[in-house]
């Protein structure tokens, strides 16, 4: 028996293209509205992200970057609009459950488990992904067996990928800031998702952390086609990698398009220009 | 002049040590089973159950109930030994604990996730009152339901060469168990799920995990291994059979994980060993104080014990540090 052969051991090489059916967006947000005790978070967002698209959403402090992530995810409901996943709405689900459809994240202030191995935590990924039911997985009867191989396989494929080989067996509260961001990462990857959402991936990093960060980001996207909102603070990285882009700005919309265009826009250079002024 | 009480019983030969520390080391093994039990709660969703002790009791008495009431599974199986009907009561009293288990969860607990956790412990003291008078119901005017000796009148079993103690049974199912909870934990993946919900509910969610179905799961285990306790508790050699004390007795269980650590499955362990050696050596060695310290002063040891370790150590043994008490 070959590692591979199985139909149940994935590795990245089967994963590319698995998206696309019959839905004319893979996600979509119409007219999202979201409060907390009279602080408007977001106003009338809509935007919509397809198959293998790498989507970025940027904005000021507090612009509403990070709701966003936590209505499409569950863990806010909106008062107002509609999100859609696949052509299905998937308001008002739990988190776990919208996950389970294929959406992984990472958090802003990284939020691994912090006493667990750096190969603990992508294993967390696989339990969405794995078939085999509690009691014949904990007894490791035969066909738990080989799903546990694969699932071993695929994240040990993730963990190359991301060149955290030498870290595998470490607890990731040991490890440096910037290979937890990697971790981190690497945990929403191990759920095979179809689109991934990255919270300020680069944030707090230095020059050369920065741009491993921004290969990795590419490499995903080469390799594994996966469609992806990035959430950044800064311009600079998305500018470079993004198909489109969003600029939120307390916690409206005031410009969506190509990097190029984006960057031309009065509104996004007032926005930005304003953030210092107002700052004081 | 008041004759002086020695407070050391004289002439304690090394033999005797040794009985009572084996002795100790039985009781140990089921108050680390029901300690296990309540870390397991705890660590999966925050919560000290103080109705542990009370599915304690209602596990003990479904298992004697099964055997000496309606005489199941014996009443099928005419030449059934009765040390195996017990074992099959036991099982399915312990399956019926699990269920209880996940119905507390289901009923009282999961809606009161986001409340402070002081009201969700008000309410599983809520709950121990209703399943302790329950049970104390179901016992009737004697108050006592016994099994009688499951494991024969004699003091052993003898499997060819093998001599098995009877206090000895508690212990080996403990190893048993806490051998497979950590199998659980660390070599499994709802283990790993498990973990990572307790350590970050959110983070654990994004994952696809699903916070509703950990928690079910812990309060199920967590009431199986009250369930195992509280049989063993009211069973000879350690008891004579299911009463209202069998709960008070399964509570002993806080004072082992205040020691161990409430969050510790080591702490548990250590913490259940502890208290039983502590409360046989010393009430061994003060017995001849009882009469200053009264005679049910043995089971306060375990409480005493608890309150010096909080003191010390108010984070126990193996505890976490961060971590605060209700
Ligand atoms: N849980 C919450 N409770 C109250 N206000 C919140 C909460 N989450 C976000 N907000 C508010 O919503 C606005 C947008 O926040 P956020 O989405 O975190 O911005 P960003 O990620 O773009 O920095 C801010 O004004 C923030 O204070
Ligand atoms: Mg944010």
């Amino acid at each position: 028996m070959t590692a591979h052969g199985h139909v149940g051991h994935r590795t990245l090489a089967d994963w590319r293209h698995r998206s696309g059916g019959d839905y004319e967006h893979l996600l979509e947000f119409r007219d999202v509205s979201l409060s907390f005790k009279g602080v408007k978070a977001l106003t009338d967002v809509g935007f919509h992200v397809d198959d293998g698209e790498l989507f970025a959403v940027i904005g000021p402090n507090g612009a509403g970057k990070t709701s966003t992530f936590n209505c499409l995810n569950g863990v806010y409901r909106p008062q107002e609009g509609d999100i859609f996943w696949k052509g299905e709405s998937i308001l008002g689900q739990r988190p776990d459950t919208i996950a389970g459809y294929g959406i992984a994240r990472t958090f802003q202030n990284i939020e691994l488990f912090a006493h667990m191995t750096v190969l603990e935590n992508l294993l967390t990924g696989r339990h969405v992904r794995t078939e085999v039911g509690p009691i014949a997985g904990a007894l490791w009867f035969g066909r738990a067996k080989e799903e546990e191989l694969a699932n071993r396989a695929l994240v040990e494929d993730i963990i190359d990928l991301l060149e955290i080989k030498q870290w595998r067996k470490y607890p990731v509260a040991l490890l440096p800031y910037g290979i937890q961001k990697r971790v981190e990462l690497g945990r929403a990857l191990a759920m095979e998702p179809e689109l991934l959402l990255l919270d300020e991936p680069v944030a707090g990093m230095n020059l050369e952390e920065t741009e491993d960060m921004a290969r990795f980001i590419l490499d995903i996207r080469e390799e594994l086609g996966i469609a992806m909102i990035l959430v950044e603070h800064d311009m600079g990285l998305v500018m470079d990698i993004a198909d489109r882009v969003m600029v939120l700005d307390f916690g409206a919309k005031i410009a969506v398009g190509t990097p190029a265009v984006v960057q031309q826009d009065p509104e996004v250079i007032k926005a930005y220009l304003g953030e210092e002024h107002e700052s004081i | 002049m008041p004759q002086m009480v020695p407070l050391l019983a004289q002439a304690n030969s090394a033999e005797t040590f040794l009985t009572k520390l084996i002795d100790g080391l039985a009781l140990g093994s089921i108050y680390a089973i029901l300690a296990l039990g309540l870390v397991i709660i705890f660590k999966s969703t925050q919560v000290l159950s103080f109705a542990h002790g009370a599915v304690a009791a209602l596990g003990a008495y479904l298992a004697a109930y099964f055997v000496t009431v309606i005489n199941w599974p014996g009443r099928y199986f005419e030449s059934l030994p009765v040390t195996l009907s017990f074992i099959i009561s036991g099982f399915v009293a312990v399956a019926f604990a699990a269920l209880v288990g996940m119905l507390i969860e289901r009923i009282f607990i999961r809606p009161m996730i986001g409340q402070p956790l002081f009201s969700i412990a008000m309410i599983t003291i809520g709950i121990d009152i209703v399943v302790r008078t329950f049970v104390g119901d179901l016992l009737g005017q004697g108050g006592n339901l016994s099994v009688g000796s499951p494991w024969g009148i004699l003091s052993i079993s003898k499997f060819g060469e093998i001599v098995v103690p009877h206090v000895f049974i508690a212990a080996i199912v403990t190893v048993v168990v806490v051998v497979g909870v950590l199998i659980l934990f660390f070599r499994t993946r709802m283990g790993v799920a498990m973990r990572a919900t307790a350590f970050d509910q959110e983070a654990a969610m994004a994952q696809g995990i699903s916070a509703g179905r950990i928690f079910a799961l812990a309060w199920a285990l967590g009431a199986v291994l009250a369930a195992i306790g509280g049989i063993f508790a009211s069973i000879s050699p350690r008891g004579f059979g299911v009463t209202g004390g069998t709960a008070f007795f399964a509570l002993r269980a806080f004072p082992a994980i205040i020691i161990g650590g409430l969050d510790s499955i080591a702490g548990a362990v250590v913490g259940g060993f502890t208290i039983g050696i502590a409360e046989i050596m010393l009430g061994h060695y003060l017995a001849g104080a009882s009469g200053t310290l009264g005679l049910g002063f043995t089971g306060l040891i375990p409480y005493l014990l608890m309150m010096g370790f909080l003191l010390i150590r108010p984070y126990g043994l193996f505890g976490t540090e961060e971590i605060r008490r209700v």
